[in-house]
C-alpha cells in the first residue's frame, strides 16, 4: 500500500483513451483577398444604453463594459441619456478639428512618401477618439498619449507648424531633433511626452493624477493606449494603483482592432471587451462606439466628472477601426483584408459628425467642401512654411554637439569630454 | 547613528524642508519598511506623503516618473535591488530618457533606494549588486554610501537633485561594518568616526570620491560595503594601500581616480558584482587609458564570479579577505 495521494492515472502514458490537448492561436476572421463582413456584429442602437449616475459603484454598472455607449443615429440624429446636447459651435468646432486632424495625416504621410522624413503614423478613422475626449477634458487637465492622438494637439490648437517642425526634426523643432516623428511633447498643451515604450504611460498617467489628488488639485490626468498594449504589465500596474488610490484618471483604450499585424484576439478580445477588463479592478469600466465624436464626448465627460467628485478612476474602451496602415513603416494589405475599412460597420467618425451637423440645420455639404479646402490649404501653407526650417537629412538640424545636452541636467565630465572629443575628430577630418 | 538611522534622518529632514518630497514604496508607509528606513514618517508626515504601494515595482516607478512630471519630489523604495528588473523599462526608457526626449520640458526628479549586495545569507534573490546594469544607462545616476555619514548626506544630495538616481544601499553593513569575516560577531556602529551623523541637514555631493585611507603602495578601488572588507584586509596586511571610496559611480570621480593612480602606480578594483561588464571593467578601461604610462602592474580585478548568487556557498563568492589579499600580493610583485 503506497502512500501516495495522487491519481495513477496520468503521468503522459500512451494508449489512455483521452483526446489529445490542443493549443488554441487565434485567427482573424479576413485575410487579403476575403470579402469583409461585419453583419455578425453585435451592435446595439444608438440610445440604449443606461447612463448611471457618475458617482455610481463599478458594481452596479457592469453591463456597461460589455455594452456599446452610442449617440449618434443612423439618421444623424443624437439620441438617448448619453446625448451630451452640445451647443452648435462646439459641434461644429469638434468637427472642424477632426478635418484638420485628417488633413494634416494626408499632408505629413505624403511628406514622408516624398523623403521629407523617416515615419509618420496616421489617425485615420479614429478622429473622434482624440478629439471627442479633448473637447471633454478641460485644457489643463493632463494627457498622456500614445503615438495615434495627434488630434489632441488639435483640439487643444496647438500649432501644427510646430508639429510638423518636429516630424521633420529641423531647425525649429523643439524636441532638438531626438525624437521619433510624431512622438510630440508640449507641456503648454498638457500634452506629456510621447514615448514608443507601449503603455509606459499609463502608470504615469496614474502617478500624476494621484499627486494631482494629494495636492489637494482640481486637475485631473487621461491616458490613451491601444488594445494590444493592453498585454503590457504596466497597464496592470496601473490599474491596480489607479484603483487602490481611486486616483483621479480616465483610461482609454482605443480599440483599434489591429496592433500592426496582430487582431484584437492576440490582446483578448476573443475572451471578453477591454472595458470588461475595468471589473476585476473593480474600476468603472464603459465601453463606447469610438466613431461616434459624442459618444466619445459624453463618455469621457462622465469620467471626467466621476474622477473631479472623487469616484474613482474609469477604463474607457473606444471601438473603432484603424482605417490605414500601423505607420508609414507598414503595409496592411499583406496580412488583412483589403475591404474591411469600407464594410466597417461604425462608418467613417467625421461623416457622421458632418451628418448630425447637417440633420441639425447647422451645416451643410458646401461648407464642409469649403472647410476641407481651407484646410488642405492651411496645411499646405503651414508644410511649406515648416519646410523653410529643414527637411530630416538636409543639414538643418541642431548643431551635433547638442546632442550632448539634457542628458543630465548639468554635463558631467564624460559627457563632455566625449563631446569635445566628437568635435575635434570632425575638426581634425576637415568637415 | 547606523546606517539605517541616517537614512531615515536623511528622509525626514528632507521631507521636512521640501514639502514636494514623497516616501512610497511596499511595506513603507505605517509598517515603516522591512528594514525600518522608513519608520515614523507615515506618523510625522501623513499618508498623502508616505504611503504603501502595491506589490509592481514596474508600477512603483511609473508612478514615481508621473508624480515627478507634475511636480513632486518622489523617494520610491524598491525592497530588494534584486527585484528592481520589472521597473527597469520604467527607469532605462522612461526615467532616464524624459529629460532628454522632451529637450527639457519634463523631468523626472526621483531618487530609487534599494538595498543591495549580499554576506546576508539572502540567495540569488536578496543578495544581487546590479549597479552595471545603471551605470550603463544614458541619464541617471548611481549612488553607493558605504558609511552611516555618507548615506545621509549622500541621500540628501540624491533628492536633490534633479536627475533621477538610483541610491543602492549596501545592506551587509546597515548595523555595523563589515571586515569580511563572516565566521565572527558581527560588529556595531558604535563608536565608529563615520556613524557620528549630524542630526540637521548636510550633504555630501555626488560625484565625489572619498580617501578612505590614504597610501603609496598601490590603489584600491571599491564602493560600498567592500569599502570596509578592503580596509580590514589591507589593515591585517600592513600594505600601505591607498583606498578610494568611489560613493558615486555616475558620475564618477575620474580626477581623485587619476590622481591616485598615478602616485601608486598600480590599481587593484575590488566589487561585490559578477565580473564580466561590471563597473570595474569601466573603471579598468578609464584607468588604463589615463594612466597607462604610470602603471608598474596590470590592473586587477575581485569580483563576484559570473554564476548567479549562490546560498550556501556564499563566502567562496563573496569578494572577501583571502581572494584581496591573493590580488594585492600579486599586483605588488608584478
Amino acid at each position: 500500500m503506497s502512500d501516495r495521494v495522487d491519481s495513477d492515472a496520468g503521468k503522459g502514458q500512451p494508449g489512455r483513451n483521452l483526446p489529445p490537448l490542443r493549443l488554441h492561436v487565434p485567427e482573424p476572421k479576413f485575410r487579403p483577398g476575403d470579402t469583409a463582413d461585419f453583419s455578425d456584429f453585435d451592435i446595439p442602437p444608438a440610445g440604449a444604453q443606461v447612463r448611471p449616475d457618475e458617482a455610481a459603484q463599478p458594481g452596479t454598472m457592469r453591463d456597461l463594459a460589455y455594452g456599446l455607449v452610442r449617440v449618434l443615429d443612423e439618421d444623424g440624429a443624437a439620441v438617448g441619456p448619453w446625448d451630451p446636447k452640445l451647443p452648435a459651435e462646439t459641434l461644429l468646432k469638434m468637427l472642424r478639428a477632426m478635418a484638420l486632424t485628417r488633413a494634416f495625416d494626408g499632408r505629413m504621410f505624403r511628406a514622408q512618401r516624398q523623403g521629407k522624413t523617416s515615419f509618420y503614423m496616421k489617425s485615420t478613422g479614429e478622429e473622434a477618439v482624440s478629439i471627442g475626449a479633448a473637447a471633454a477634458l478641460a485644457s489643463d487637465d493632463m494627457c498622456f498619449p500614445s503615438y495615434r492622438q495627434q488630434g489632441i494637439l488639435i483640439a487643444r490648437g496647438w500649432p501644427i507648424i510646430d508639429m510638423m517642425n518636429q516630424i521633420y526634426s529641423n531647425k525649429g523643432d523643439r524636441l532638438k531633433g531626438r525624437q521619433l516623428p510624431i512622438m510630440y511633447s508640449a507641456r503648454e498643451a498638457g500634452f506629456f511626452s510621447i514615448s514608443g515604450n507601449l503603455t509606459t504611460q499609463y502608470p504615469q498617467a496614474v502617478g500624476w493624477a494621484m499627486a494631482s489628488a494629494a495636492r489637494g488639485d482640481t486637475r485631473i490626468a487621461a491616458t490613451w493606449c491601444g488594445e494590444g498594449s493592453t498585454a503590457e504589465g504596466d497597464f496592470h500596474s496601473a490599474c491596480t494603483f489607479a484603483s487602490v488610490y481611486r486616483a483621479p484618471v480616465i483610461m482609454n483604450v482605443v480599440n483599434n482592432q489591429w496592433a500592426i499585424s496582430s487582431f484584437s484576439g492576440f490582446a483578448g478580445a476573443e475572451a471578453t471587451t477591454f472595458a470588461a477588463r475595468a471589473i476585476g479592478y473593480g474600476i468603472a469600466g464603459l465601453r463606447v462606439d469610438g466613431n461616434d465624436a459624442l459618444a466619445v464626448y459624453a463618455a469621457t465627460r462622465w469620467a471626467a466628472d466621476r474622477a473631479r467628485a472623487n469616484a474613482g478612476p474609469t477604463l474607457i474602451e473606444h471601438f473603432t477601426y484603424r482605417v490605414e496602415g500601423h505607420s508609414t513603416s507598414d503595409d496592411p494589405s499583406a496580412y488583412r483584408s483589403a475591404d474591411e475599412a469600407s464594410h466597417w460597420p461604425l462608418g467613417d467618425p467625421i461623416a457622421r459628425l458632418k451628418k448630425h451637423c447637417i440633420a441639425l440645420g447647422i451645416w451643410d455639404e458646401e461648407r464642409h467642401a469649403a472647410m476641407d479646402k481651407e484646410l488642405a490649404e492651411m496645411v499646405r501653407d503651414a508644410a511649406r512654411e515648416a519646410e523653410k526650417n529643414g527637411i530630416l537629412g538636409h543639414g538643418l538640424h541642431h548643431p551635433m554637439e547638442s546632442m550632448f545636452e539634457d542628458v543630465f541636467e548639468e554635463m558631467p565630465w564624460h559627457l563632455r569630454e566625449q563631446q569635445q572629443a566628437m568635435l575635434d575628430e570632425w575638426k581634425a577630418a576637415g568637415l | 547613528m547606523n546606517m539605517i538611522q541616517a537614512i531615515n534622518s536623511a528622509l525626514d529632514v528632507m521631507m521636512d524642508r521640501d514639502p514636494d518630497v514623497v516616501v512610497m514604496g511596499e511595506d513603507v508607509g505605517y509598517f515603516g519598511g522591512v528594514f525600518r528606513a522608513t519608520a515614523g514618517l507615515q506618523q510625522k508626515y501623513g499618508k498623502n506623503r508616505v504611503f504603501d504601494t502595491p506589490i509592481t515595482e514596474c508600477g512603483i516607478i511609473g508612478v514615481a516618473v508621473g508624480m515627478g512630471a507634475y511636480g513632486l519630489r518622489p523617494v520610491p523604495e524598491i525592497q530588494f535591488a534584486d527585484y528592481i528588473y520589472p521597473a527597469l523599462d520604467q527607469l532605462v526608457s522612461e526615467a532616464a530618457r524624459l529629460r532628454y526626449r522632451s529637450a527639457g520640458e519634463f523631468i523626472a526628479p526621483m531618487t530609487v533606494r534599494s538595498p543591495f549586495g549580499g554576506g546576508i545569507f539572502g540567495g540569488q534573490t536578496h543578495s544581487q549588486s546590479p549597479e552595471g546594469i545603471f551605470t550603463h544607462v544614458s541619464g541617471v545616476k548611481t549612488v553607493i554610501p558605504s558609511t552611516p555619514y555618507d548615506a545621509k548626506g549622500l541621500l540628501i544630495a540624491a533628492i536633490e537633485d534633479n536627475d533621477p538616481v538610483i541610491f543602492f544601499e549596501p545592506k551587509r553593513i546597515y548595523n555595523g561594518p563589515f571586515d569580511g569575516h563572516y565566521d565572527t560577531p558581527a560588529k556595531s556602529w558604535a563608536g565608529h568616526e563615520q556613524a557620528q551623523v549630524p542630526t540637521g541637514y548636510y550633504r555630501v555631493s555626488l560625484g565625489e570620491a572619498r580617501v578612505a585611507r590614504a597610501g603609496e603602495a598601490l590603489t584600491v578601488l571599491c564602493y560600498g560595503t567592500m569599502v570596509h572588507v578592503v580596509e580590514n584586509t589591507v589593515a591585517q596586511m600592513g600594505v600601505d594601500a591607498e583606498i578610494l571610496d568611489l560613493r558615486t559611480l555616475v558620475p564618477l570621480d575620474i580626477e581623485a581616480i587619476e590622481r591616485s593612480v598615478k602616485k601608486t602606480g598600480r590599481c587593484l578594483i575590488v566589487h561585490e558584482a559578477t565580473r564580466t561588464s561590471g563597473f570595474g571593467a569601466e573603471l579598468s578601461a578609464q584607468v588604463q587609458e589615463r594612466c597607462f604610462y604610470h602603471l608598474e602592474a596590470p590592473i586587477g580585478r575581485v569580483t563576484g564570479f559570473d554564476t548567479p548568487y549562490p546560498h550556501s556557498l556564499e563566502w567562496a563568492y563573496f569578494p572577501g579577505p583571502v581572494r584581496i589579499r591573493e590580488a594585492i600580493n600579486k599586483i605588488l610583485k608584478d
